[in-house]
C-alpha cells in the first residue's frame, strides 16, 4: 500500500510540476499576477509530494518490503539499518528519486530565499527549475520508478547492498556531491529567467552569487568526500583516478569556479555578462553530463549503473532538449547584451579572464578525453580507453599555470593595475616563495625532487601573495585589528579558499612524489620495512559481522623502536550475495597515512599484502574544507543580506505611501 | 580601428590562441594515451604486436589459475572460449577475481606471448559484466547462458 501512495505522489508531483513549468513563465510574459503568484505554492506542492514518495521508498526499506523490486534488488534483512535507509540512493531507481527530491529542495530554498529579487524573475526561475524537474520525474515513471512491484511472487529475501557501499563513505558521499550537482541547476534557471526577461544587470549577478557560491561548496565536499571513500574502500592507495565517472563532476567544478570568478567580475564592473550565462549553462550541462555517463551503462566503472537503452535515450532526450534549447536561446539573447570593455590587460578583470580561459580549457580537455572512447566506439566499432596520463599530461601543467594567477588576481586592481605596483609588491612574495620552496624538501624531507619544489613554491606564492594582500588592506587602518574586521565575509572566503588552494596542492604533490608502497608476503611473525616503518605480521583469525564473516590480520608497526600503532586489515565475504570485500586498515595522521590492503591467505597463516606510506595525503581532503568553508563564507557576506533588507524596506515604504494617498482623499 | 575596438580583437586573439594550442597540445596527449582493446580472439590472430601497451577482456579460464606459493606472482588464461591468452601479474588481485569470472587486464604481450598485465580489474557485482567483456564474448558468439549485462551498482 505505502509504495503504491509514493507512485501516487510521484504523479502528483508530475502534475504540479507540470503547471510549475507553465503558468509561472506565462504569468511573467504576459504580466498576470495571479500566475506569477503560484510559483511558491506550486514549489512547496512538488516538494512535499517527492518528500512523500522518498520517504515512502525509505518505508519500504526499513520495513522489508521486498515486493517491491528495488527494495528486493538493494536490500537484506540482515543489512544494518543505516544501510538499509541509506539504500534508497544505492541502486539507479532510488538515487535518482534523490537526485529529484535534492532539486526540490533548492527549488524550494529559491522560493524562500527569494523575498529581495522582483516577483516575476522568481517566478521565472521557479518556471525554469519547474519544467526540469517536469522531465525528471516523468523519467522516473517512464523508466524507472523505484516503486514497481515483483507480481506474482515476491522473493523470501533481497539481494543485499552491494558490500562496497555498506560504508560511511556511502551515506555521505552520493547525497552531496548530487546536492552539489542539483545546486548548478538554479544559477543555470537564473541565467535562463535573466535571458528571458532580458534582465542581465549588476543586481542579477548578486542574486546569483550566493547560490552559485554555496552550490560550489557543496559540489567541492561532495568530490573530496568521494576521493576520500574512494582512497580508503577501493585500496588501491590513489585518491583519484580520472574515472570517466569522476570527470563529469571535476568539469561540472571547472565550470563552476569558472563561473563563481566571472560572476564577480559581472557584478563588480558590469562585464562578462554573456559569458557568465554561458558558463552557468555549461556547469548545468556538466551536471546532465554527469547523470548520462553513469545512469546510459555507456561506461565500465565502479560507478556505473545498469545499461538500459531506454533511460539512455531519454536522458539524451533531456540532455538535448535542455542544453540545445539555453544555447539557442543564449545565441538569440546574447547579442542583445551590451558589455562594455573597459579594461586594462594588467588589471583584475584580465587575470579573472585567463583564469576563466584555463579553468575551461581544462574542464572542456577533460571532457574530450572522458567522451573520446564513446564517439571512437561509435564511429569505428573498437574499444578503446584514454587513461590517467592523458589527463595528467593535460591537468597538471594548466593548473600549475593557473595557480601562478591565483597568486597575481587578489594583489592586482580592478580597471588598471600598474606594471611597476604589480611588480613592487610580487617581488618580495617571489622571493619568500622560492627560499621555501627550495629550502623546505630539503631540510624537511631531506630528499630533492624537481616536481616538489615547483609545486612547494606555487604554494607559497599563493599563500604569500594572500598575506601580502591582507597587510596591505590592514596597513591604512589604526589598528591590525580593526583593520581585519572591516574586511568582508567575502574577502575571508576569497581568502580561505585561495589557501585551500594551497593546502591541497601541498597534498597533492607531497603524496604523489614521496609516497612508498610495497607488496609483499608475510608470514606470522615476520616483518618488513617501509621508509621508517617496520610492519609485523602478528597472526590472523576468523571475524563475523551481522551480515558479513571474513578474515582480519594484526599488524604492529614499529618506528625509532617505539610501538606506533596496531593494525587490523580484513578480508570479508557478504553472505547474502557472496561477494568479497577487502577492508583497509589505515593509521591517519596529519603528515602520513599508514596503510594496509590485504591481498589473499596463502596457506600456514601467510597472507599477501599491500603496504603505503603516504605523507600529506589528509591535506588533500584538508584543503577541500578550506575552500568549501570559503565559498560558504562569501555567501554569507553582508552585502547580499543588506539587499534584501533594504528591499523589504522599499516594499514597506511603497505600502506606506500608498495608505497614505488613500487616507487624503478621505 | 577605435582603441575599445582594437582591444577586445586583441583579447579575442589572446583568447584564440590559447585555445589553440590547448586544443594542440591534448591532441597530441590523447594520440600518445589511446589503449586499444582487444579479445583474447584477436590476440591469437595476431592482431597485436609485442610491447605494445592494450586491455583485453575476456573471462577467467576456469581451472587455470595458478598462484604461487612464496611470492604474489599470478599467472591464469583469459578467454572468449574461442581462443585463450596466457596472462601473468604481480599483485594483489582485485576482490571479485575469480575463476569463470569476467575481468579487463591491462598490460602489453611479451615476445613469448604472455600478456605481462600490469592491472587487473573486476567488477563489483558479481552478476555484472563489463561492456567490454560482453563485447568481447559477443564477437565469438560464445556468452554463455545468463550472462547478460544486469542492473548493478
Amino acid at each position: 500500500m505505502i509504495p503504491e501512495l509514493g507512485s501516487f505522489s510521484l504523479i502528483l508531483a508530475l502534475c504540479l510540476s507540470a503547471l510549475l513549468g507553465s503558468l509561472p513563465i506565462a504569468g511573467a510574459h504576459y504580466n498576470n499576477p495571479v500566475w506569477i503568484s503560484m510559483a511558491r505554492p506550486l514549489t512547496a506542492g512538488v516538494f512535499v509530494f517527492l518528500g512523500l514518495a522518498i520517504s515512502a521508498l525509505a518505508y519500504a526499506f526499513i520495513t522489508d518490503d521486498f515486493s517491491v523490486s528495488f527494495v528486493a534488488q538493494h536490500s537484506n534483512t540482515l543489512l544494518p539499518m543505516r544501510y538499509k535507509f541509506t539504500a534508497v540512493w544505492g541502486g539507479h531507481e532510488g538515487s535518482f528519486l534523490l537526485w529529484t527530491f535534492m532539486l526540490a529542495g533548492w527549488m524550494l530554498s529559491v522560493g524562500v530565499f527569494s523575498k529581495s529579487m522582483p516577483e516575476e524573475f522568481v517566478a521565472r526561475v521557479l518556471g525554469v527549475l519547474g519544467i526540469l524537474i517536469f522531465g525528471y520525474i516523468l523519467f522516473m515513471l517512464a523508466t524507472s520508478n523505484p516503486f514497481d512491484r515483483i507480481v506474482p511472487l515476491p522473493p523470501a529475501d533481497g539481494a543485499d547492498l552491494n558490500s562496497a557501499l555498506q560504508d560511511i563513505g556511502f551515506i555521505l558521499h552520493p547525497p552531496t556531491l548530487y546536492m552539489g550537482y542539483v545546486g548548478f541547476s538554479v544559477v543555470f534557471a537564473f541565467a535562463i529567467a535573466a535571458l528571458l526577461s532580458g534582465r542581465m544587470d549588476a543586481a542579477w549577478a548578486r542574486w546569483s552569487r550566493p547560490w552559485a557560491n554555496v552550490a560550489w561548496a557543496v559540489l567541492t565536499v561532495g568530490i573530496a568526500l568521494g576521493s576520500w571513500w574512494a582512497y580508503y574502500e577501493l585500496g588501491w592507495g590513489g585518491w583519484w583516478a580520472w574515472d570517466p565517472v569522476e570527470n563529469p563532476p571535476m568539469i561540472t567544478w571547472l565550470f563552476g569556479t569558472a563561473l563563481i570568478h566571472s560572476l564577480a567580475v559581472t557584478e563588480k564592473r558590469g562585464m562578462f555578462k554573456s559569458w557568465t550565462v554561458l558558463l552557468a549553462i555549461l556547469a548545468f550541462s556538466g551536471s546532465l553530463l554527469g547523470t548520462f555517463i553513469t545512469r546510459s551503462g555507456l561506461l565500465t566503472s565502479v560507478h556505473a549503473f545498469a545499461s538500459d537503452p531506454s533511460r539512455g535515450f531519454f536522458i539524451l532526450g533531456i540532455l538535448g532538449i535542455s542544453i540545445g534549447g539555453s544555447l539557442l536561446l543564449f545565441a538569440l539573447r546574447a547579442p542583445l547584451m551590451k558589455g562594455s570593455f573597459g579594461f586594462e590587460y594588467t588589471s583584475r578583470e584580465f587575470f579573472l579572464l585567463v583564469n576563466n580561459v584555463i579553468l575551461v580549457v581544462s574542464a572542456a580537455s577533460i571532457f574530450l578525453g572522458t567522451l573520446f572512447p564513446m564517439v571512437y566506439q561509435a564511429v569505428t566499432d573498437d574499444l578503446i580507453s584514454i587513461g590517467p596520463p592523458y589527463f595528467n599530461t593535460i591537468f597538471v601543467p594548466l593548473m600549475m599555470l593557473l595557480f601562478v594567477f591565483v597568486g597575481i588576481g587578489p594583489l592586482s586592481r580592478w580597471k588598471q593595475t600598474s606594471w611597476t605596483y604589480l611588480a613592487a609588491q610580487l617581488g618580495k612574495v617571489l622571493f619568500a616563495s622560492l627560499l621555501v620552496g627550495l629550502i623546505f624538501p630539503l631540510i624537511v624531507l631531506s630528499k630533492f625532487s624537481v616536481a616538489a619544489t615547483i609545486t612547494l613554491i606555487l604554494a607559497s606564492w599563493i599563500v604569500f601573495a594572500i598575506g601580502k594582500d591582507i597587510s596591505n588592506k590592514v596597513a591604512n587602518k589604526r589598528s591590525t585589528l580593526r583593520g581585519l574586521k572591516s574586511l568582508s565575509l567575502s574577502y575571508y572566503g576569497m581568502v580561505l579558499a585561495h589557501i585551500g588552494i594551497a593546502v591541497m596542492l601541498i597534498g597533492a604533490a607531497l603524496t604523489s612524489f614521496f609516497s612508498q608502497e610495497r607488496s609483499v608476503l608475510l608470514s606470522p611473525g615476520e616483518s618488513v620495512e617501509l621508509g621508517s616503518y617496520l610492519f609485523t605480521l602478528e597472526g590472523s583469525g576468523r571475524i563475523e559481522g551481522p551480515n558479513y564473516i571474513g578474515d582480519e590480520a594484526e599488524l604492529t608497526v614499529v618506528n625509532d623502536g617505539e610501538l606506533l600503532t596496531v593494525l587490523h586489515p580484513q578480508r570479508r565475504l557478504y553472505v547474502a550475495s557472496g561477494t568479497p570485500s577487502t577492508e583497509m586498515a589505515i593509521d591517519a595522521g596529519f603528515f602520513r597515512d599508514l596503510f594496509v590492503t590485504l591481498g589473499e591467505e596463502k596457506g600456514a597463516g601467510a597472507w599477501s599484502m599491500t603496504l603505503y606510506v603516504k605523507p600529506f595525503v589528509r591535506w588533500i581532503w584538508l584543503g577541500a574544507i578550506f575552500m568549501a568553508f570559503g565559498g560558504t563564507l562569501a555567501a554569507g557576506d553582508k552585502r547580499y543580506r543588506r539587499l534584501r533588507i533594504k528591499a523589504a524596506e522599499n516594499s514597506g515604504r511603497g505600502s506606506r505611501t500608498q495608505t497614505a494617498a488613500e487616507l487624503q482623499p478621505a | 580601428m577605435k582603441a575599445h575596438r582594437r582591444k577586445r580583437l586583441s583579447v579575442i586573439l589572446f583568447v584564440a590562441a590559447g585555445l589553440s594550442v590547448a586544443v594542440g597540445l591534448t591532441l597530441y596527449a590523447l594520440s600518445q594515451n589511446i589503449d586499444l582493446f582487444y579479445t583474447p580472439t584477436q590476440v591469437a590472430q595476431g592482431e597485436v604486436n609485442a610491447g605494445q601497451r592494450i586491455r583485453i577482456g575476456g573471462m577467467v579460464r576456469e581451472g587455470s589459475v595458478q598462484s604461487a606459493a612464496d611470492s604474489l606472482a599470478v599467472r591464469f588464461v583469459a578467454t572468449d572460449y574461442a581462443n585463450d591468452v596466457p596472462i601473468y601479474h604481480e599483485g594483489i588481485l582485485p576482490d571479485l577475481f575469480r575463476e569463470g569470472q569476467g575481468i579487463v587486464v591491462e598490460g602489453s604481450l611479451d615476445n613469448a606471448g604472455v600478456f605481462q598485465a600490469s592491472r587487473v580489474l573486476a567488477k563489483h557485482d558479481e552478476n555484472y559484466m563489463s561492456p567490454e567483456v560482453k563485447a568481447a564474448l559477443d564477437a565469438v558468439g560464445t556468452a554463455p547462458e545468463g550472462a547478460a549485462t544486469r542492473p548493478g551498482t
